[in-house]
């Protein structure tokens, strides 16, 4: 054995002369900097499919409606519940955006129709005076009308039909007339008691724009409530007004709704 | 609430301010057809109250918009009606009605009337009354015949043109109402011409009372002739507005619509006051009746004769319970639509307030608020016929000598 004091690197390979510091630091900064330019693109990589997915969104590529089938309905509430959750509707139960009424056809002919809190706590039990012919639950909501009434009244034109079909208010330009809320022949739409603004049922545009369905038609247990594109066939609404006899609500409006009820009731207002 | 309505209903959305608005609109037109009548059909009779008329027209038409703009959610953005109008609503497009009607008719025909008594009002006189009659005139003194000609031509133009712009201005608030497919209260093809029959009767009876209060404050003597020709045009237009909601009320009836069992529960159970004993029974039937009476029309001392001060005292009466009539005509309107479903099966109720924006005291402010702001008119451009400037042509162009300084 030598006199030499033992190095770390003892009884390994001879590793060649070792790199100044100077050197050093350098090629460390050439090793690291791919990476953080790397980051800096992945960055930009990553905000690209945020901006393509908006930019993808074209409204005039859907043309949006509902279907509702009158028989499947069962009354739960549960759609009126996730619409003001959704929508942070105010809660007391004079504002909707959405609600399901009972109708109760007696055997005398008479017809009594309820919508307790809109539906959202369920229906109390209901004794008929007379014996019941049939009783039956019907969901209702803006009709999103083809040729919207509260449209053609709005005075400064914040509420405007867009390229999808889909009826909104611009409540930064609502000016609280409400006008339009006595236009429309459905009561849909209510003023906001705090913002002062006409609203209604926007068929949650801020979900359908993303691919979603509105939180009324993703919460029915039944599937009573259907939603998609009009005069497109391979949309689950052709087919719900393929195989159904459709109506609308008051149809001598001539609004042309495009909420399409199944098996809806001649007692039906 | 009985019934159903829907979820949405049972608020009500136009109250008592959109009751008041158009009462006022209303009153305008009236007043202004008024004096076209004294203008352009040369009814002599009623000429002492054309400047009268016009002043109680713009004062009532300045103080209309208010209850409007107190009714909206957000006033501060009402001027969008202006800026950005949607051409087809109606709401929108009256706004420009109503701005015309403002501007080009009635501001320029008390103008072109008032031009030559602003001029000699103002000359030789001093203190900010006079500096406001001067700065009023705009600058045009011209006192000579020609311009004088010009003046009484521009005025009769702009009130022929006035005419048909008053009959729009209400008639259009009607149609605002009556184009309401999804109401079938309001749906009506007769609603604008019933809202401006009763608009002409309202203003009439308003020029009524303010002709007498006027002339008793100013301890003049009455001068019937007027009052009597007055009253005989009111009669004239109430028995048109009669007949019209009569019309409209045998023909809802007689075709007995889908709506007719919820309108009937509604007026049988909400309007009995409102409707059959205000408007119908206090604010028509009466006013028809004593009119017919007393007011002279075929014989020219009526079918009863009366001695002048009962006289008087009549046609005071029924002008008031014709402007308590056709203000009950505006609440069975706009709050009677709203006090049934749409899905015509239930009622509501309106819960009226006494304070807050929407309440008593504010629409009572609001419909005396013309009357202050007439009060102002009538100390700056005084309307009595005795004080309006006789100006000579020959004189013209010197200091006219027959000069009355108003008061």
């Amino acid at each position: 054995m030598s006199d030499e004091p033992l190095s770390a690197d003892a009884g390994l390979p001879d590793a060649g002369p070792q790199p100044d510091r100077r050197a050093f630091l350098a090629a460390c900064a050439v090793a690291v900097a791919p990476f953080m330019l790397d980051a800096v693109a992945v960055g930009e990589v990553q905000e690209q499919p945020q901006q393509a997915a908006a930019a993808r969104y074209d409204p005039r590529a859907h043309y949006y409606g509902m279907g509702i089938d009158v028989d499947k309905c069962i009354g739960c509430g549960r759609c009126a519940d996730a619409c003001k959750a959704e929508n942070n509707v105010p809660r007391d139960p004079h504002h909707f955006r959405t609600w399901v009424e009972r109708y109760v056809i007696q055997s005398d002919g008479e017809t009594v129709v309820d919508s307790p809190n809109g539906g959202i706590d369920g229906f109390p039990e209901k004794a008929a005076d007379a014996g019941v012919l049939r009783t039956f639950f019907v969901p209702k909501l803006c009709n999103h009308c083809a040729n919207p009434p509260c449209v053609q009244v709005c005075p400064v034109g914040a509420t405007f039909e867009t390229e999808d079909g889909v009826v909104l208010v611009d409540e930064d330009y609502c000016i609280g007339c409400r006008y339009c809320i006595q236009a429309c022949p459905y009561g849909a739409r209510f003023l906001h008691p705090v913002k002062r603004v006409a609203q209604k049922c926007t068929f949650c545009y801020h979900r359908i724009t993303q691919g979603l369905l509105p939180a009324c038609v993703e919460v029915c247990p039944t599937g009573a409530r259907i939603f998609g594109e009009v005069h497109r066939r391979s949309s689950p609404l052709e087919r719900f007004r393929r195989f159904n006899e459709i109506q609308v609500l008051k149809p001598h409006l001539n609004t042309e709704p495009k909420v399409f009820y199944a098996n809806l009731d001649g007692q039906v207002r | 609430m009985q019934g159903y309505v829907y979820p949405n209903e049972w608020e009500l959305h136009w109250g008592l301010l959109v009751v008041v608005y158009p009462y006022l609109t209303g009153l305008v037109a009236g007043a202004f057809i008024l004096a076209s009548l004294a203008r352009v059909f040369n009814v002599r009779e009623v000429q002492p109250t054309y400047r009268l008329s016009l002043l109680t027209a713009l004062a009532f038409l300045i103080a209309a918009p208010l209850p409007l703009l107190a009714h909206l959610g957000h006033p501060e953005r009402a001027y969008e009606i202006f800026m950005t109008p949607n051409r087809r609503s109606a709401m929108a497009m009256f706004g420009f009605v109503y701005a015309w009607y403002l501007m080009v008719v009635l501001l320029l025909e008390i103008w072109f009337d008032y031009r030559k008594d602003l001029v000699i009002w103002a000359r030789g006189s001093s203190g900010p009354l006079a500096w406001l009659r001067r700065a009023l005139t705009l600058g045009a003194t011209d006192l000579s015949e020609r311009s004088l000609r010009f003046d009484r031509q521009a005025g009769k133009l702009i009130t022929i043109i006035g005419i048909p712009s008053a009959f729009l201005l209400h008639g259009y608030v009607g149609f605002i109402f009556g184009s309401v497919k999804a109401n079938p209260w309001w749906s009506s093809v007769l609603m604008p011409v019933v809202f401006l029959f009763s608009a002409i009767v309202s203003g009439i009876a308003l020029m009524l009372i303010l002709f007498l209060v006027t002339s008793l404050l100013r301890f003049k003597p009455v001068d019937m002739a007027c009052l009597d020709k007055l009253a005989a045009f009111l009669l004239y237009a109430l028995i048109v507005d009669f007949s019209l909601e009569m019309l409209d009320f045998t023909q809802r009836l007689y075709e007995a619509e889908e709506s007719i069992n919820i309108l009937a529960q509604m007026l049988s159970s909400r309007l009995v006051i409102s409707l059959i004993v205000l408007q119908v029974l206090m604010g028509t039937i009466v006013p028809l009746l004593s009119l017919g009476l007393v007011a002279p029309t075929v014989r020219r001392q009526g079918l009863l004769k009366v001695p002048d001060e009962l006289r008087r005292l009549i046609y005071m009466g029924v002008a008031i319970l014709i402007l308590i009539g056709i203000f009950s005509t505006r609440w069975n309107v706009v709050i009677g639509g709203q006090l049934f479903s749409k899905s015509l099966r239930g009622l509501t109720v309106y819960k009226i307030e006494l304070l807050g924006l929407e309440g008593i005291l504010t629409a009572g402010a609001i419909l005396l608020l013309p009357l202050v702001i007439l009060f102002v008119l009538v100390k700056v451009v005084p309307p009595w016929p005795d004080q309006e400037v006789k100006v000579e042509p020959e004189q013209a162009s010197n200091a006219p000598v027959a000069v009355v300084q108003p008061s």
